[in-house]
């Protein structure tokens, strides 16, 4: 093969003399398309390695030799959770429906490989504003794929976020997320140990889908991305049902030594890395594979990406056990080659060798890229905005009112009512999903323990275009928050790094700030960052995406019945606000009120103290098991108006509320009302006893305590003094929230 | 007799087999054990219970392929001698496919899959399935699926009208009128329904997710209580 025919496959000069350089040849068609896509940067991380290696987890892992499909934390004495996130951003964007379904399909996998039985989807979608046609269909066929795949493989989609900006255009993001439980004695691992076990090819035949899909995913979508929609998967829950219990059950016997299963670089992939982690070889033949075509050639059944598939290594005369597991549940399982003992990966066809290299030319040898960085021009200007040059709605032509303001707010898609989205995924299947209407995060019970899991996703991409450092501290503050919310302590973090082309070294100073901001903010609140995904090149010819780092975090509940919800619980409760830390520009910068009712985004972020963000996150979890609150809600995006709207919406109940003039005399009220200063959240509590009890831990941890009101009626209002700013109907509120992405969702939508 | 044991069919594909499972294990405290598709007998069972989920993918037509399976010969016999047999959303899928309750279930009016709570109204409490009820009564219990649209000829309908087939219809009140909360196009609201003979009760509402009041509704426990008393009953 040659130069061109490497460069077509989005390899390098160098890279192209490296491997020729390993090999001490030309190498093949097949081993040429074996390197091309385990030196992608989706595969390979060539790019973000060394960055990522500020997270101290992934650092020891890579060191180590240990990194596995996800990572696990520790549930109770006996039980762990794992758990990871994953981009399905490219094939979303040319075939939404099979990368969306396909993207939680590939998240499952890594959760049941590991022999942990999967509980929980989530995830975190973004679209280009639902006013244009192609946006709506993205939206709809993301939203059914996810539906269709989780619904028929029986595991609930619980949490998760959507939103629209006009940056995303083109390039929606689709992280899933996937959340398993394991025996933290039997966690299986993915190595090809053992000289002479054999090799066992499991799951669905091997079809011509997905060839380079790894590949594909490390450039920029382009006018030709349309003809890459052969490049992407296609999804078989049922298959992947079947795949999950015959997996967990073959497992169980103890005759599987090693296991990955075969996502990106499928057949490639599995065995390289399997046996790079073991430090041994493997040899197979391809013609021994169940194919869907019979004339398909070697290059196309190790680069295929054909879903619901995984590899296994097992004992020496235990093969027909593993087999018989699969074959009752009706899938294919092929003994296809053996571990060896010489470090190379040998392909045969008909046992005419076609590939051969040591296993890791195509892991550790892949280049490691250190990328320039450089600020980009556009954070200067965009920081220097001065929010307090805003003026107050009744000097704009619309919306005049705060009223207007509020409305206008949750009739935005980002802040709307998600049911539209939620109706349409099973989050009820396994019978563990506590039912909390509206909770900041997901709580799921356990078989066989007495703790829960909390779980939730969240990111904001137009706090990281101003400031990606502090916007992915957000991110991991928010989620984490979150999770407290539902009185849950955070225990650990999976993350989604989607950015712009890294080569570009504006995009890759992005990317650093990130990573440094979401290293620094988990260190800081002491909750590792044990899994992730890197995805870059989300950029179209019309620009880059906004950094948009999504935030995955579980924390642990101690007993289901303390499980909080978000929605307001009786009327005459009492309402708190509790704060953290003062920002002494509120919360402006960057928030929702200042794009949607000025149509500015610009600013600094809000002000992050991650300090303070752990003293809240403790307070809650001691507050919230002592029973001391009735519900809880954070405030973020749209600030204390929409956080108190959706408590009332959730609920049905109202809610007086009243601010100190004179204590507020310096706060303009749409900073007030919209402002998204961090470090707050809502709280609802019963009777005398609980407040005071609060009132002391509040003190204990240094959070300051603001009565504001009570629960009750049938309006929201916010008073200033004697001036109501905000006083409409709940039921007005509903509506407007509830109907703003069905309305926008009943217009056509096309290709 | 003793407590009675439950059989809960597993289809390649079933994904609340488990749930259900649980419920008659933890919950009610009965005996259950699976029994898998292929398995060609169901003796010693009392109960059979076909659970939710997507049996064989739902390839063909929900139900279409799983109705073939050995155990659903061994099912149509246990229905033939007059014991109880329960399908939950694919499981009534199924029961229609395999004729042992009339009517079809197609794709829901607007086309979307559907997981929600929805209130049902008890229409027929003189059943071995819904005794635990009063007659009227309104109970919340989840819904979560694709296809529940139940159809059927003009003559079936009023078959199960006037022998008071008709188990369970989406109805909820609304300032203490009840009114329709038909959430997928069902004719005459149907939710659930039994064969002639009352032994055979397919609905589309998932009882077993409304068992517990960690899962917001203990409003479903009472179809599992009411076969449970029923069957000890029959034994005095």
């Amino acid at each position: 093969m040659n130069l061109q025919a490497a460069l077509d496959m989005g390899l390098n000069t160098a890279e192209f003399e490296k491997i020729q350089s390993i090999l001490g040849r030309v190498p093949t068609l097949t081993e040429l398309g074996m390197f091309a896509v385990m030196w992608s940067e989706h595969c390979g991380y060539k790019y973000s390695r060394p960055v990522l290696a500020l997270f101290k987890n992934y650092k020891e892992a890579q060191e180590q030799g240990a990194l596995e499909n996800a990572g696990i934390i520790p549930l109770d004495d006996k039980l762990g959770i794992v758990f990871k996130v994953e981009s399905h951003n490219h094939p979303s964007a040319v075939e939404p429906f099979q990368g969306a379904a396909t993207g939680v399909g590939g998240i499952l996998r890594d959760i049941f490989t590991m022999n942990a039985r999967p509980i929980a989807n989530l995830n975190s979608l973004r679209f280009g504003p639902l006013d244009n046609t192609h946006n709506r269909y993205l939206f709809e066929h993301v939203v059914a794929g996810i539906s269709h795949y989780g619904n028929c493989v029986g595991v609930p989609t619980v949490a998760g976020e959507v939103v629209f900006h006009p940056c995303y255009n083109g390039n929606p993001l689709v992280n899933a997320m996937a959340v398993g439980v394991v025996d933290r004695d039997h966690v299986a691992g993915a190595a090809a140990r053992g000289v002479g076990n054999t090799v066992i090819y499991v799951g669905s035949a091997t079809g011509k889908d997905g060839i380079h899909g790894a590949t594909f995913a490390s450039v920029e979508l382009g006018p030709d991305s349309d003809s890459k929609r052969p490049n992407v998967q296609m999804g078989d829950p049922f298959m992947e049902k079947l795949l999950i219990e015959a997996t967990l059950e073959a497992l169980e016997t103890g005759c599987i030594v090693g296991i990955q299963d075969m996502g990106a670089a499928g057949l490639t992939c599995s065995t390289c890395e399997t046996t790079t982690k073991a430090g041994t070889g493997m040899e197979i033949d391809v013609r021994l594979v169940p194919l869907r075509e019979a004339n398909m050639t070697p290059y196309e059944i190790m680069l295929s990406e054909s879903q619901e598939r995984m590899l296994c290594i097992v004992e020496q005369g235990k093969e027909e056990v593993v087999v018989s597991v699969f074959k009752k549940w009706g899938l294919h399982a092929a003994i296809i080659g053996k571990v060896t003992n010489d470090g190379m990966v040998r392909i045969k066809d008909k046992g005419e060798v076609v590939a051969e290299m040591p296993s890791t030319a195509l892991t550790d040898m892949c280049p490691t890229y250190y990328l320039e960085t450089a600020e980009p021009e556009y954070i200067s200007t965009v920081q220097s905005f001065d929010p307090s040059s805003l003026k107050e709605p009744h000097a704009l032509e619309e919306p005049k009112t705060y009223n207007e303001c509020l409305l206008k707010l949750l009739d935005s898609p980002s802040l709307a009512s998600k049911r539209y989205v939620t109706e349409q995924y099973d989050s009820m299947v396994q019978t563990q999903t506590l039912l909390l209407t509206g909770s900041d995060a997901a709580v799921i019970r356990v078989r066989g323990s007495e703790k829960c899991i909390a779980m939730k996703i969240d990111g904001n991409g137009r706090y990281c275009y101003l400031d990606p450092f502090v916007g992915a501290q957000i991110a991991v503050a928010e989620a984490a928050r979150n999770v407290a919310c539902s009185g849950a302590k955070p225990a650990g973090v999976t993350d989604n790094l989607n950015f712009a082309n890294p080569e570009k070294p504006a995009g890759f100073w992005q990317f650093k700030r990130a990573v440094e901001g979401i290293a620094d903010a988990t260190e800081k609140l002491g909750i590792p960052v044990v899994s992730g995904n890197v995805s870059f090149y989300n950029e179209t010819p019309a620009g880059p995406i906004y950094p948009t780092p999504t935030i995955g975090v579980v924390g642990i509940l101690e007993k289901a019945e303390l499980a909080c919800g978000a929605a307001f619980q009786e009327e005459g409760d009492t309402i708190l606000l509790l704060t953290a830390y003062q920002d002494p520009a509120y919360g402006l910068g960057g928030s929702e009120y200042l794009s949607v009712i000025h149509g500015i985004e610009a600013g600094h972020p809000p002000l992050l103290d991650v300090q303070g963000e752990k003293r809240l996150q403790e307070l809650l979890v001691e507050a919230i098991s002592g029973k001391l609150v009735a519900s809880c809600h954070d405030l973020s995006d749209g600030g204390l108006a929409c956080a108190l709207a959706e408590c009332s919406m959730l609920s049905g109940l109202g809610a007086l509320t009243l601010f100190n003039p004179k204590e507020n005399e310096n706060i303009p009220p749409s900073a007030l009302l919209f402002g998204e200063a961090q470090g707050r959240v809502i709280c609802s509590v019963k009777g005398e006893i609980e407040l005071r009890s609060l009132t002391k831990l509040c003190d204990k941890h240094q959070i300051e305590c603001k009565w504001i009101g009570s629960v009750g009626g049938d309006t929201v209002r916010i008073a200033l003094g004697t001036e109501d700013l905000i006083s409409l109907k709940v039921d007005e509120l509903k509506s407007v929230w509830e109907k703003a992405i069905p309305q926008r969702m009943s217009r056509e939508y096309s290709l | 007799m003793a407590v009675p044991r439950f059989a809960v069919l597993r289809f390649p594909g079933s994904n609340c087999d488990q749930d259900a499972y649980y419920v008659i294990r933890d919950v009610i405290g009965a005996e259950v054990e699976y029994v898998w598709h292929q398995d060609s007998s169901l003796a010693g069972f009392d109960v059979v219970i076909v659970p939710g989920g997507f049996s064989y993918g739902d390839y063909l037509r929900c139900g279409a392929v799983a109705r073939f399976a050995p155990a659903m010969e061994a099912l149509q016999q246990h229905a033939d001698q007059g014991k109880l047999v329960l399908g939950i959303c694919n499981g009534f899928q199924i029961l229609c496919e395999a004729h042992l309750l009339p009517g079809a279930l197609i794709r829901n009016q607007g086309c979307k899959f559907i997981c929600k709570h929805v209130d049902l109204r008890v229409e027929n409490n003189q059943t071995p399935f819904t005794s635990s009820y009063t007659e009227g009564q309104i109970i919340s219990i989840p819904i979560a699926h694709g296809e529940g649209c139940y159809v059927a000829d003009e003559a079936t309908l009023d078959m199960l009208e006037q022998n008071n087939q008709i188990l369970f219809r989406y109805a909820t009140t609304v300032r203490d009128e009840v009114t329709t909360g038909n959430p997928n196009g069902s004719m005459n609201d149907i939710a659930g329904i039994c064969n002639a003979r009352g032994n055979v009760m397919g609905m589309m509402p998932h009882p077993e997710r409304a068992s517990e009041s960690i899962l917001g509704s203990v409003d479903g426990k009472g179809v599992f209580t009411s076969m449970v008393q029923s069957m000890m009953e029959l034994a005095v």
